[in-house]
């Protein structure tokens, strides 16, 4: 049997609601003082509260346990604010859990963000080596690595050009390149290759599968149900802050998409941030259906909330494939629509076009964002199949290959008889 | 010893791979000072980039470590020196005033520096695991090197006086790191409650303006006669001062037992300020 790396038992930690409202002023403290003396004075002296805050909590991670052995590759897999990211951060320790506890055997380097302490008035050359320190790599292991990370960065000519003139390209490869020499004995990676483009991002995962064949032990978060099946050797699901599936990679991942689907999405809570509240599949008239069908035009009626005026927002969605494949994406600015900017209550419709769905399972995926932020992201939102009801596109195969289809333009010419043939 | 009885109920406990438990802290926490010696690679290449950084896209560059503190002692010079006739002893007004800006520009920036250096880099606190102490350290240990410019500036100036430093001068680098330990004992304070509070922000070149007029430098703190010098001594840079133009300028006040008490007030504000730093740390990230 092999060794256990990590063990984690019970883990919970408990954030306060309203954390952003934390840089308060001593005025503002000063002057809930003066309101309510009392509660202020008893906020001030409970044990972690903030003066002149309610101290309503959550937690966003409750009673997690689970074993890592040597060698695995495990994936966490979850929806927005289930909990991913702060598992990780207590892992890498730059959270404290609030409750439980974790141990680990060996060096462990994580990798949240591509790029930690790039300085962009630094050269190429001056922020491997403060990259790779920030990284945990010991002076004389960068040296030694120097120019195998200038190669895979591929920017040998920009070496001692300082990186705020670099492309982005150029600087993720950069970033990546010292964080993928790192060498520790478990390394944990957050969604770090869901930025860059196709090229970069298929450079990442192939840089994964090597560090997962390497025999070391990582963790690593995504929302590539592709990537994570087929790079994990266990998947581990977390649900509202609760581990709510631990096991083979395939099965977790058809569970979890599955999960929570019933064509419908409903939003568990109303954050006070701008977020979907629901999502489901209608047909041309607004009567809500469970399975679209292939020859008939549906729609996606999203229902969504800005609590206060958002400028610049942005409305769309996307459709996945059943193991998370991106099919196509399709957003408010496609049709130079203006996406709702002031605060209330909104309901969009999305037209999905006959014959484009092919019978399958596809995931829905729904955002809210602007130029600077993703303001609600739920991917996957929900499941729905498609029923391919008599659609002339069965008429031959009922296994179509294939997602979507796309109506494309035929013609035939004959260019000549071919002799021998018998002419009918 | 957390680290033994939890071997006991793991099977794994042969293999010499290093052992890391994460539990919730209780209480007071250790300062883990062996583990900030583990991480000296990362404070050498932060204060490193401090310093590489510091004076990048400015017209003047370094030289702005010189005509800060030269400024000052000009205005002083005519102000206090010529106008108000403040009587620097034997030396002469300027460098008096210089010998004691020099390291004051030192203590001022490390301070304000080092105060805002957690909110400052609060994406690497949020990203990457690291002694968080690394950071106010390495800032405050950037600024040695403007002490070094105007240092040398400082060394120009007594030769145009033709000042010989006696042999006193083997204790500067005690001042200099005197100054630093206070630097680094107030900003650590700082910079744990600017993380929660950013009023520090605000409060700090209060408290720049009022220490400086609290302490020496425009004036001689032979103004107190004992045992008002010694108790003068609790501004910790009162030492660093009168310790300064000791060791430089063979001024006749001789330091002594102020000089203790600054030394026991500013360790007093370094291990306080370590502690309360270390205590606030595991907050850090979640609410920079």
């Amino acid at each position: 049997m092999s060794k256990r790396v990590i063990f984690c038992e019970g883990l919970g930690k408990q954030f306060r609601i309203g954390k952003r409202e934390i840089n308060k002023t001593l005025r503002d403290v000063l002057a809930d003082a003066m309101a309510a003396p009392l509660r202020a004075l008893k906020t001030r002296f409970s044990a972690n509260g903030f003066p002149g805050m309610q101290t309503e909590t959550i937690w966003a991670l409750k009673d997690v346990s689970f074993d890592i052995h040597d060698g695995e590759v495990i994936g966490i897999i979850g929806r927005n604010g289930a909990g991913k990211s702060t598992l990780l951060k207590i892992l890498s320790r730059i959270s404290e859990p609030t409750e439980g506890r974790i141990g680990i055997h060996g060096r462990v380097g994580s990798l949240l963000e591509v790029g930690t302490g790039f300085h962009p008035e630094l050269t190429g050359r001056e922020n491997i080596f403060l990259n790779g320190a920030i990284l945990g790599m010991r002076r004389a292991e960068i040296i030694r690595k120097f120019d195998e990370i200038v190669e895979f960065a591929g920017i040998a000519k920009f070496l001692d050009t300082p990186v705020k003139f670099y492309s982005s390209g150029m600087y993720m490869r950069l970033a990546f390149a010292v964080a993928a020499h790192l060498e520790p004995e478990i390394l944990i990676v957050d969604e770090v290759l869901s930025v860059g483009d196709a090229q970069f991002q298929k450079k990442c995962l192939g840089k994964m599968g090597e560090v997962a064949q390497s025999g070391r032990t990582v963790i690593f978060v995504s929302h590539n149900m592709a990537a994570v099946e087929r790079l994990c050797s266990k998947v581990i699901v977390l649900e509202n802050g609760q581990l709510v599936g631990n096991g083979q990679p395939r099965a977790m991942i058809s569970n979890y998409l599955r999960e929570g689907s019933g064509e419908i999405y409903v939003a568990r809570s109303r954050t006070g941030h701008p977020q979907f509240l629901s999502a489901k599949i209608c047909d041309v008239n607004g009567n809500p259906m469970a399975e679209p069908v292939c020859t008939e035009p549906f729609l996606v009626r999203l229902h969504f909330v800005l609590p206060e005026d958002a400028p610049g927002t942005r409305l769309g969605i996307g459709i996945l494939s059943a193991d998370g494949l991106p099919l196509f994406t399709s957003n408010t600015l496609d049709v130079d629509m203006e996406a709702p900017t002031k605060a209330g209550e909104y309901e969009a419709d999305v037209l999905v076009p006959a014959n484009c769905l092919l019978a399958d399972t596809f995931h829905l995926a729904m955002c809210l964002w602007n130029d600077s932020e993703v303001l609600d992201l739920q991917e996957p939102a929900f499941s729905f199949s498609v029923d391919p009801g008599g659609s002339h596109l069965y008429q031959l195969d009922s296994q179509r290959k294939g997602f979507v289809h796309i109506d494309c333009g035929w013609q035939v010419r004959k260019l000549g008889t071919v002799r021998g043939a018998s002419a009918g | 010893m957390q680290n033994n009885d939890l071997a006991a109920d793991s099977p794994d406990s042969e293999n010499d791979a290093p052992f890391l438990l994460i539990e919730p802290a209780k209480g007071w926490v250790s300062l883990k000072l062996g583990e900030l010696w583990a991480y000296r690679e990362l404070l050498y290449f932060l204060t490193w980039r401090d310093i590489k950084v510091r004076y990048k896209q400015t017209a003047l560059g370094a030289a702005w470590a010189i005509i800060q503190p030269l400024f000052t002692m000009l205005v002083f010079s005519v102000f206090f020196g010529r106008l108000a006739g403040i009587s620097s002893g034997d030396i002469p007004y300027p460098i008096f005033s210089f010998a004691a800006l020099v390291p004051w520009t030192f203590f001022a920036n490390g301070l304000s520096q080092s105060s805002s250096s957690l909110v400052g880099n609060s994406n690497l606190i949020t990203k990457i695991y690291f002694p968080r102490l690394v950071i106010p350290i390495s800032t405050v240990l950037a600024g040695v090197i403007d002490f070094a410019l105007s240092f040398g500036v400082l060394l120009l100036m007594m030769g145009y006086y033709r000042i010989v430093p006696t042999m006193n001068v083997v204790w500067l680098p005690f001042f200099l790191l005197l100054a630093l330990v206070t630097a680094l004992g107030v900003g650590l304070w700082l910079s744990a409650l600017n993380v929660q509070y950013r009023d520090v922000r605000y409060v700090v070149p209060f408290i720049t303006q009022f220490w400086m007029l609290a302490t020496p430098i425009a004036y001689p703190s032979t103004l107190l006669s004992e045992p008002w010098r010694t108790v003068y001594g609790i501004n910790p840079m009162v030492g660093v001062i009168e310790g300064f133009r000791w060791a430089l300028l063979g001024s006749q006040t001789k330091p002594g037992l102020m000089v203790l008490v600054s030394t026991a007030v500013s360790l007093l504000l370094l291990i306080g300020g370590a502690f309360y730093f270390k205590r606030m740390e595991k907050k850090f990230a979640d609410i920079v």
